[in-house]
């Protein structure tokens, strides 16, 4: 196959690099929202402590 | 604790990525033969080769796991398969891309790198199935890790079989005359793999990071659980049983039988 115009090709072009950083952006949400969840928990066992502390 | 320089990791593939990428865009030459579009080349290639890596290293953990029965390397090989198959799927998205692009098809079925690359994604793909459908932890560390270090013996073989059959359309790049790369296509090449080298690492550290905090916690709250359990055992028989309904108080004397 000839060559494809920048115009054409460009949009190829984008649309990997854009799966490729939708993919990343994605799985760093998910891992993002576990450690999130540990955050919470966490907070929800030292929540008794924090009470008499204050 | 446990992420301990992740944030200078992941600046350092964030730099090294960037950097990459203004390669790919300023620097690497237009391919003479495909065009523009020969830019996928720059992430497509790196992040297959990274994803084949962390296949092998995972089953290089996993033997180190059935060896030692340490399960933090049962651990450490779970996440590098996970990334590894996360990988995969951008591998064979941004594949389809280039090969519709180039050959104007999305899927080229006689194509043994294209076919041999899908069968190590699908035995992949049967991991978390393998592994998570046994109960018992021991035994599911010990099952994964074997399935891990088999299929990540079979991924060099599988790509060294590839790479001796007759190629059809898809191009190879590492060859001993370097894939006949001008220079600057190839350090654009090389700083592309080191930074997706670097963002598999850091996500790999990001995932442990993840992991271990989870089972830190889970481990505090049974801790917890049992001192409370504990507690109450002591506390229990200091405290005066409860009268029951109709019956005599705790303090009355039972009454002599006539």
């Amino acid at each position: 196959m000839p060559a494809l115009p920048l115009g054409e090709a460009g949009v190829y072009v984008a649309a990997a690099f854009v799966v490729f950083v939708l993919l990343i952006l994605v799985y760093v949400a998910i891992i993002g929202a576990k450690i999130a969840r540990v955050e919470r928990e966490l907070a929800s066992l030292n929540a008794p402590d924090d009470r008499r502390e204050g | 604790m446990f992420g301990r320089g992740l944030a200078t990791l992941a600046a350092v593939a964030a730099l090294v990525f960037s950097g990459a990428l203004a390669m790919v865009l300023f620097y690497a030459p237009i391919d003479a033969d495909q065009g523009f579009v020969q830019k996928i080349f720059y992430l497509h290639v790196p992040m297959a080769l990274v994803a084949l890596a962390g296949f092998v290293a995972a089953g290089v953990m996993a033997a180190i796991h059935l060896r030692t029965g340490e399960r933090a390397w049962d651990l450490r090989s779970y996440v590098a398969i996970h990334l590894s198959t996360i990988l995969g799927v951008g591998v064979l998205a941004t594949g389809s891309i280039w090969a519709r692009a180039s050959w104007g098809h999305w899927w080229v079925w006689g194509e043994p790198m294209l076919v041999a690359f899908l069968i190590v994604f699908l035995l992949y793909a049967v991991y978390p199935m393998l592994r998570f459908s046994i109960e018992d932890p021991e035994r599911q560390a010990r099952y994964a890790s074997v399935f891990a270090v088999m299929a990540g013996a079979f991924v060099p073989v599988n790509f060294a079989a590839v790479r001796s059959a007759e190629p059809l359309t898809h191009p190879q790049v590492l060859s001993t005359t370097g894939g006949n790369m001008p220079p600057e296509m190839l350090a654009t090449f090389l700083v592309s793999l080191a930074g997706m080298t670097l963002l598999y690492l850091t996500l790999w550290k990001l995932e442990m990071t993840a992991k271990r905090s989870s089972e830190a916690l889970r481990r505090l709250q049974r801790g917890l659980a049992r001192d409370t359990d504990e507690a109450s055992a002591r506390v229990a028989p200091a405290t005066p049983p409860v009268p029951a309904i109709g019956g005599p108080s705790p303090g009355t004397p039972a009454r002599e039988a006539d």
